[in-house]
């Protein structure tokens, strides 16, 4: 009995905040839009009967014939992508230079790769806003340094969207490819070269393979929530960023059409699903090769 | 199988020969610490040389040197007459054994073993060809392809072994190799090892901290402490004749007798030990001045036991038997002397244990010869 409550805990939280929310957006997506609170019909007052029957699949086939949606869709998945391989270029010899450090200097590097979770996530795009615009603390330095005449526009555009995606999500792809690169044993590297290996060769032919498991882990945790991503487009972005996120949110506030907005929630939880599903056999893969 | 070979290989005692390994004046530093001290050292071809040492005399620092991951601080060594001090590790013709194996975990059995051969861009039948008889060699032809988590300890030595041979290295380095495998096991491959050092030809360096490894496998030892070299010499020159009480101590069972030395005719002295005692007599192959202090090191299996007074000895004290060890084959009887000294004796068991005629607080009469033991002034 204890133990049947104790599995309990975790699935009641799951079908509290994830089953009932998810049930609910997903019967909104299938409902009319109407001048009414809540903004949409039908609604349990007029009998389950009468919602059943009334619901459809009309704002799903709605998305397929604005070329918005779609388009949205597929600029979000790019620049997820492409911020995904940026922040791995600079994550990985970040993890690989802590994985290197003497040991008294690791719990120091750690602190400083953690620490801006320790100031609110809106300030500091906000900050970035501060240092990318055209009067912006970059523009100066750069202009001051001579290295260029005019300011660069970096905000509002793609390149601040990019900059604002792997400066938030950067931890989340040190933390695993360090993970993995502190496990490593150093013999193995070694080896590599005691058997003919430049240092170069026994970093690709060695080191990289065996960091793969963190590499793939951080990716996910970085493409994952940056696929969704709403408030770093909204604010570093420009009037050309198309990403889901700003869409949904306009579809909510801008149109108040709740159920188109939860049509296009639904499609983006079930593009969603399989990168997350991806990432759960690569972390029970590596589980299973540890064991 | 045995070294049997019509002229004993002994290059080190040719003074033609040209050494393979050569280490002049080699010193080691970490910050202040001196981890190898002025060390001096010859290897020849085809030898089995063992380093052998408590933990932390250096012996891991002076391979990692040989194989190019740690610079030396001061002196030079040189590989096959060359001075290999600025030459990367994957550039010399060295190839190490880990203390760990150091097995890549992403490749199989195979393609560990492939590993060194491919960095040489050597064409696929070669390689196929090299690979399998390495296999072959340690016997691993049906797990080719394994991966090393799905293989044994004593197999991933093995698969170890074939990887640092593959490239017929001039040199062949091995950190503890057999450590980490139980005793059965550890002599087995022992003697695989001296049969493919044998049947290759390769020069092979080990470190052990094991005395009885070092002397079943090597043809030299070098006998190691606080980064300096006290003793090098063949197994049975170190087991006989040792140079000094530390390396006595460390190979086998020794019986320490101190005391100040009287010359009596040439090459023998006598040796008073203790208050009340007759001197005794032991020759010495290095000279004693009259009053010095001198060390006698007598191996236990040299010193008789007996229960009447032996009549031919040079050397016979009485003592009491204090404590008995049955080693099976063996038993080590602990005398101790009037002085409070306790001397071990071994004998075999060639007669039933019930039998024996020896026990517990019996007087009894240990005796040897003056030939049986080694003077030592240090
Ligand atoms: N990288 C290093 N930095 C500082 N000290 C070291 C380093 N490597 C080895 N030492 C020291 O040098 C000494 C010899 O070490 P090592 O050669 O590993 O000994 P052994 O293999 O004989 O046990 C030890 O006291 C060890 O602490
Ligand atoms: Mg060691």
């Amino acid at each position: 009995m204890r133990r049947f409550a104790l599995i309990a805990i975790p699935y009641l939280w799951l079908v509290l905040l994830f089953l009932a929310p998810f049930l609910i957006v997903l019967k909104i997506s299938l409902s009319d839009a109407a001048l009414a609170i809540p903004p949409y019909a039908p609604t349990l007052k007029d009998g389950i009967g009468t919602l059943i029957a009334e619901l459809d699949f009309e704002n799903f086939v709605f998305l397929t014939q604005d070329d918005l949606y779609w388009k949205a869709y597929l600029s979000s998945l790019r620049i997820a992508l492409i911020s995904t391989l940026l922040t791995l270029l600079v994550g990985y010899p970040i993890a690989y230079g802590m994985a290197k450090a003497p040991d008294e200097w690791r719990a120091t590097l750690m602190m400083v790769v953690i620490l801006p979770f320790w100031t609110s996530f809106l300030i500091r795009v906000y900050a970035w806003m501060g240092i990318l615009s055209n009067e912006g603390l970059l523009n100066q330095l750069l202009i001051w340094l001579g290295l260029i005449g005019e300011p660069l526009t970096i905000l509002n555009t793609n390149t601040a969207v990019y900059i604002g995606i792997v400066y938030t999500y950067l931890p989340f792809m040190i933390l695993p490819i360090y993970a993995a690169l502190d496990r490593l044993d150093a013999s193995l590297d070694e080896a590599a070269q005691d058997l003919g290996c430049t240092r170069t060769q026994a970093f690709w032919l060695v080191t990289i393979p065996l960091s793969k498991n963190g590499i793939v882990a951080g990716c996910f945790l970085v493409f994952i929530p940056a696929l969704g991503e709403f408030v770093i487009p909204s604010l570093l972005g420009g009037s050309g960023t198309l990403m889901i996120g700003k869409v949904l949110w306009e579809e909510f506030f801008n149109n108040r059409d709740w159920p188109v907005a939860s049509a296009v929630a639904i499609i983006l939880l079930l593009i969603l699903v399989i990168p997350i599903v991806l990432f759960q056999r690569n972390q029970q893969k590596q589980q299973e090769a540890e064991q | 199988m045995p070294r049997v070979s019509q002229t004993v290989f002994a290059p080190w005692d040719d003074p033609t020969e040209k050494p393979l390994i050569r280490f002049q004046n080699v010193t080691k530093r970490f910050g202040t610490f001196v981890a190898i001290d002025d060390l001096t050292l010859d290897i020849y071809e085809r030898e089995f040389f063992a380093l052998l040492g408590p933990s932390g005399c250096g012996k891991t620092t002076m391979m990692r040197m040989l194989a190019g991951f740690e610079t030396i601080s001061e002196g030079k060594i040189e590989l096959a007459g060359q001075d290999i001090g600025h030459v990367p590790p994957n550039e010399r013709a060295v190839n190490m054994m880990f203390q760990s194996y150091a097995l890549f975990p992403h490749l199989s059995v195979w393609d560990n073993i492939a590993f060194g051969l491919k960095r040489d861009r050597k064409s696929k039948a070669e390689i196929d060809a090299r690979v399998d008889e390495m296999l072959k060699l340690v016997r691993l032809e049906k797990f080719a392809r394994r991966k090393p988590h799905q293989i044994s300890g004593g197999q991933r030595q093995r698969v170890a072994l074939a990887r640092s041979l593959a490239k017929a290295p001039k040199l062949l380095l091995l950190d503890e190799p057999l450590g980490a495998l139980d005793k059965k096991l550890r002599q087995d491959t022992q003697f695989e090892l001296m049969d493919i050092q044998e049947t290759t030809g390769t020069t092979f360096v080990i470190v052990t901290h094991d005395q009885e490894e070092a002397m079943t496998v090597a043809s030299r030892v070098a006998v190691m402490d606080e980064g300096r070299i006290m003793q090098v010499a063949t197994p049975a020159a170190i087991y006989e004749h040792p140079n000094s009480v530390y390396v006595a101590d460390f190979i086998g069972d020794v019986n320490i007798i101190s005391g100040q030395t009287n010359a009596s005719g040439t090459d023998t002295y006598r040796l008073s030990w203790a208050e009340g005692q007759q001197p005794v007599t032991a020759t010495s192959d290095i000279t004693f001045s009259e009053g010095q202090k001198a060390h006698l090191a007598i191996r236990p299996e040299k010193i008789r036991i007996s229960t009447d007074q032996p009549v031919d000895a040079d050397n016979k004290v009485q003592g009491k038997v204090l404590d008995i060890a049955y080693l099976g084959n063996l038993s080590t009887y602990h005398v101790e002397l009037p002085g409070g000294q306790v001397i071990k004796a071994q004998t075999a068991n060639t007669r039933r244990i019930a039998r024996r005629d020896i026990t517990w607080e019996d007087p009894v009469w240990i005796s040897w010869n003056a030939t049986a033991g080694v003077m030592l002034a240090e």
